[in-house]
């Protein structure tokens, strides 16, 4: 146990199957095991409908796991919501609330006055590009702007690892990449700790440490793969001979897993 | 990038009052005409079918007797309205938490509307006497019907994902309540409220109508038994301001209390 600092977060043979009724079950997650460091970035693709968002509900304690368990710094907390903040596909602001008071959401739910919770999440809001944008409501900004939102929200709340599922999956790609590089950026000057889930193997490589490949349903770890690319990361080196190289062994190993050939 | 960001507000071409009111005051004026012809031409009986003047002429001469009339049907109609609203957003509210109480109560509340009010209102009057009770409860009854489905519906419509997400904060069941349920389902509460209150004000005249002491629907009764038809329409015509009085204030009140949602159904729109 001492002899090394444990992952931030660990997932430990993490199963979940579905009842179907007449005593049968539907296999959805199969032994999922993988960490991650403080402060390093995960990003985690498979097949579609392979059950990554159960992954997730379950990593947040919003499903019951059948079996296995979540370690966070060493320690059991299956079930409990308090360590990961989760940012879902939907931006999910709320239209009666303005932009500050969707941030502050989270802090407010978890018992922060109204006062402390917008002082916090109004101090991120330059880092965010939302400047000026306090007392916006929700429908007012680009979609982009809206992600950013979601996204602040989702990091003041302090929790110790971010859940990001397929956070730019309905931008346009544009806009997608802009906000790539963007959160590229923002990462490198804090010590999150997050686990993404995607569809875009481009946007795992540029965006993470490391890339897990689920295999399709029931979802195993299929590859974990290390991204060695430098930080911070440019948008050339998405040309480079390296990253077209992590992207044929990704799209090689998800092909093996897809019935379809044509890939994610 | 941070100091070219501009706020673009939505800026959709709003609809004015005017060019709202004009289509259907057109309609009705050259409805009125061709009523006004159709009695003068054809020299209809005014006990049959009075002229539009001469509804207007003699209830402007009774407008005393009229308003006295108004009143007390619109204190039944705003009495009977609160009364609903608070059994509405009580039920609801009840039905929402408890899985227990929706298998309970729904099945009830869809037979409360098999009740025919027309055969229970005049048993109001034998149980309750000839007051403002036995109209508070049909007013009620014909009322919160729709409001409680309205809200009962408006509350399960919020989105799944918004209700994980509260989850993953740490809310609890009340605080999903209070931060998104509640807010989710007022642009529902106030389509239901619409519905509510246009049945509210013919609900007040059916109740004083079967047996009141004053209030419009008494004062048709009477009319009518005297062959008046034309104050029997004056008042008509007073009923059917007045609705579309209260009809309008629901917008009015919807835009105090949900701005967000007609500023955001017009940048869809934009």
């Amino acid at each position: 146990m001492a002899e090394a600092t444990p992952p931030k977060i660990e997932l430990r043979g993490i199963g979940k199957s579905f009842p179907l009724g007449h005593g049968q079950v539907r296999p959805v997650l199969d032994d999922i095991a993988f960490s991650a460091r403080p402060g390093e970035f995960v990003a985690v693709i498979g097949p579609s409908g392979c059950g990554k968002s159960t992954m997730f509900n379950i990593m947040a304690g919003l499903e019951t796991a059948s079996s296995g368990e979540v370690l966070v710094d060493g320690d059991v907390v299956t079930g409990q919501h308090e360590h990961f903040a989760y940012m879902p596909q939907k931006d999910l602001l709320f239209p009666w609330r303005s932009i500050l008071e969707n941030t502050s959401l989270g802090l407010e739910v978890a018992g922060e006055t109204k006062k402390t919770a917008r002082a916090r999440a109004a101090s991120l809001f330059a880092a965010f590009g939302l400047s000026g944008f306090e007392d916006a409501h929700p429908f007012e900004l680009s979609g982009g702007m809206r992600q950013r939102a979601a996204l602040l929200r989702t990091v003041v709340q302090g929790r110790d690892v971010l859940l990001l599922d397929e956070p730019f999956g309905a931008l346009d790609s544009l806009t997608r990449t802009d906000m790539q590089s963007w959160l590229q950026g923002v990462w490198s000057q804090n010590a999150w700790t997050a686990v993404l889930i995607t569809h875009d193997i481009r946007e795992a490589i540029y965006l993470a440490d490391r890339v897990v490949v689920l295999s399709a349903r029931p979802a195993s770890v299929r590859l974990n793969l290390t991204i060695d690319l430098p930080r911070p990361r440019e948008l050339s080196m998405t040309t480079s001979a390296e990253f077209a190289g992590y992207e044929r062994t990704l799209l090689a190993t998800l092909h093996e897993e897809t019935l379809s050939p044509r890939g994610p | 990038m941070k100091n070219s960001i501009t706020v673009k507000r939505a800026t959709a071409p709003r609809t004015t009052a005017l060019s709202a009111l004009a289509p259907p005051a057109a309609i009705l004026t050259a409805l009125v005409i061709t009523w006004q012809v159709a009695v003068t031409a054809g020299g209809v009986q005014p006990a049959i079918l009075p002229s539009p003047q001469r509804i207007l002429q003699q209830g402007w001469e009774a407008r005393t007797t009229i308003w006295d009339n108004t009143l007390p049907t619109l204190q039944e109609t705003f009495l009977g309205f609160a009364v609903s609203l608070t059994v509405a957003w009580t039920l609801a509210i009840l039905i929402d938490f408890s899985p227990w109480l929706r298998r309970a109560l729904v099945p009830l509340l869809v037979a409360s509307q098999a009740i025919p009010i027309i055969a229970i209102a005049p048993l109001m009057i034998i149980w309750f006497g000839f007051g403002m009770l036995p109209k508070v409860i049909v007013i009620a009854l014909v009322t919160f019907f729709p409001v409680t489905v309205g809200l009962i519906d408006g509350f399960n419509r919020t989105d799944r994902d918004a209700i994980n997400l509260l989850r993953s904060m740490g809310a609890n069941r009340w605080k999903q309540f209070v931060y998104v349920r509640l807010p989710s389902a007022l642009p529902s509460f106030f389509t239901a409220l619409r519905i509510g209150i246009a049945y509210a004000v013919t609900g007040a005249i059916f109740a004083e109508y079967v047996g009141a002491e004053r209030g419009l629907g008494i004062y048709m009764a009477v009319m009518k038994n005297s062959f008046r038809t034309d104050l029997v329409l004056a008042a008509v015509a007073v009923t059917a301001f007045v609705s579309v009085c209260l009809f309008l204030l629901t917008y009015v009140a919807e835009r105090a209390i949900i701005p967000w949602h007609s500023k955001e159904r017009r940048s869809w729109h934009g």
